[in-house]
């Protein structure tokens, strides 16, 4: 269980994270979703006790990072795949990283092999692709077999093959009741991988809900209907409390389904020349929601405070 | 014990401190070795003049002191490194350690091996180290490299940058203490306060100083010397390890 509270990191005069609280169930992959520069690599840092927060704090199990003993043994991160040094290999780097938690070396190979990355682990990292550097990254994370697992846009420039395996290894770690936090920019990626979402826009909190329950809020259902009867149509609907936009030679309902409002315009013996469900995309939709956090606030603030 | 294990494993998985090592070792062995080959019966070698090259020998240790530290936060291992231990002192007070028990031994070789170098090419010249003096001039380089080092890794810590701290320790070390005589009145008063001036005196003494380096009139005994250079080190340390725990890494 990670615990943020009212955690906020100012530069200057620029909030990059602004008073920003938020739980992350421990067993599950929680996403943690936000536009470029909302402030979600901040906040990780701050998790990870490398940035000070201004105000507010983050507990780890109840706990402040920097008063984990050997924090790699509870919290593995990969916030940045290319913090490696150029020159140093692969094995290197990770029997540092070992040796400073007073991990087993022979944790090292286990981790090698378990990203797949045994047979280049003496060259040296700077030659590897973003990929494999990604893989090294993951293998540093999971030095110390931790039940914490962070990761910062981690499918951030792969390729389809990289994507993919580092889906599967989300949902594997997940699997093995470990608790995932993983940031990125695309609900579309998220939707494929969280079961529960953090969703931050300009460092605030816009909402904390289950991944389905935010899709489903975000993809925001309406219906178009269009009718040589829309006063009629308009009046009828409005009646049965659904929220209507006419739009001159349609009309657009939300909080409604098609079925219900033939049902409503049959019931009136009204012509309906079309009823079409809308579904935006859902990035479409994460757009709208994010890029105006204050208009949408309230409505998604309700379920996060539950 | 782990941490020096953390920073020594660091330290030497990339190949930059093994060429400054080398290249520390060559300098001051080197220069001694020309000085010695181009002394003669008339003009004999003195054990100060072979510790000549010893200048040039303790800018490449400060390069590679420097370079431990700015290098990690060049490609980001400063992160994992907090990452991996929050406490930010340790790991600094492990990495001056590490890096000044590398420089030492550096030193020591360095100095040794410029020592017997001009003693096999001199060996009618006398120098066998005999007094308390002759070892110190000797021995002391080693010491005088883990100083300079630990003070070249706080201003790596401070500075973060490599072409920066390089920069601003060789223009230091190697022109502005030298400079401040020509400050009229004052300078070569200031000259005898500053710490690598201090530190070339821990060397020589009131003995006479090996050419290129100006003579020492400096009011310091050795030991106090010895121990101003270290106390400047030690201090340097502190604000570094200070404003290393309070910025974000």
């Amino acid at each position: 269980m990670i615990e943020a509270a009212g955690l906020t990191k100012r530069y200057g005069n620029t909030l990059a994270v602004n008073n920003l609280s938020f739980s992350v169930p421990t067993g599950k992959v929680t996403g943690f979703l936000g536009p470029n520069g909302a402030g979600k690599s901040t906040t990780m840092r701050m998790m990870l006790g490398l940035d000070n927060p201004s105000a507010g704090d983050v507990r780890i199990g109840g706990k402040h990072y920097h008063d984990l003993k050997d924090p790699l043994r509870t919290v593995g991160a990969l916030l940045d795949a290319k913090w490696v040094h150029p020159n140093r290999s692969a094995r290197a780097h990770l029997t540092w990283m070992a040796r400073s938690n007073r991990i087993p070396k022979q944790r090292v190979d286990e981790v090698l092999d378990l990203v797949g990355l045994t047979t280049v682990a003496g060259k040296r990292a700077g030659g590897y692709s973003l990929g494999m550097s990604q893989r090294l990254g993951i293998a540093g994370a999971l030095l110390g077999d931790p039940e914490v697992l962070l990761f910062d846009e981690p499918v951030n420039g792969l390729d389809p093959e990289g994507i993919l395996w580092i889906r599967q290894f989300m949902h594997r770690l997940a699997d093995e009741g470990r608790t995932v936090f993983v940031s990125s920019h695309l609900l579309s990626e998220m939707a494929l991988t969280a079961s529960e979402l953090v969703v931050i826009g300009k460092g605030q909190l816009i909402a904390q809900s289950s991944t389905e329950e935010f899709v489903a809020r975000a993809a925001d259902n309406t219906v178009k209907v269009r009718s040589p009867q829309l006063p009629a149509l308009h009046q009828q609907l409005a009646q049965a409390s659904a929220q209507v936009v006419d739009s001159g030679e349609a009309l657009i309902v939300s909080g409604m389904d098609s079925a219900k409002i033939g049902e409503i315009a049959a019931a009136a013996n009204i012509v309906l020349h079309e009823l079409s469900p809308q579904t935006g995309s859902l990035e479409q939709a994460f757009m709208q929601i994010t890029g105006d956090s204050v208009q949408y606030h309230t409505g998604l603030e309700t379920p996060a405070a539950r | 014990m782990n941490l020096l294990a953390v920073e020594r494993i660091k330290l030497f998985t990339t190949r930059s401190p093994w060429w400054c090592g080398f290249i520390a070792i060559a300098l001051t062995a080197g220069f001694g070795a020309i000085l010695a080959a181009a002394s003669s019966d008339d003009n004999p070698i003195s054990i100060g003049s072979t510790q000549f090259g010893y200048q040039f020998g303790v800018a490449v240790i400060m390069v590679l002191a420097a370079l431990s530290v700015t290098t990690e936060y060049r490609f980001g291992t400063i992160r994992t490194t907090f990452q991996a231990v929050p406490h930010r002192t340790s790991v600094l007070l492990a990495k001056a350690g590490v890096i000044a028990l590398v420089s030492l031994v550096i030193g020591e070789i360095g100095a040794f091996g410029a020592w017997g170098v001009c003693y096999l090419i001199r060996p009618q010249d006398g120098l066998g180290l005999s007094t308390s003096a002759d070892w110190i001039n000797v021995a002391g380089v080693g010491v005088l490299f883990a100083i300079a080092a630990v003070i070249a890794l706080s201003v790596g810590v401070l500075v973060r940058h490599s072409a920066g701290a390089i920069a601003l320790l060789l223009i230091y070390v190697l022109a502005v203490e030298n400079l401040v005589q020509v400050i009229p009145k004052v300078g070569s008063k200031i000259h005898n306060w500053m710490p690598f001036t201090v530190a070339d005196n821990f060397l020589h003494g009131a003995n006479s100083a090996p050419p290129g380096s100006a003579a020492s009139d400096s009011v310091l005994s050795q030991g106090e010397s010895l121990a101003y250079f270290a106390g400047f080190a030690v201090v340097m340390l502190v604000i570094a390890i200070g404003v290393a725990k309070k910025r974000d890494a």
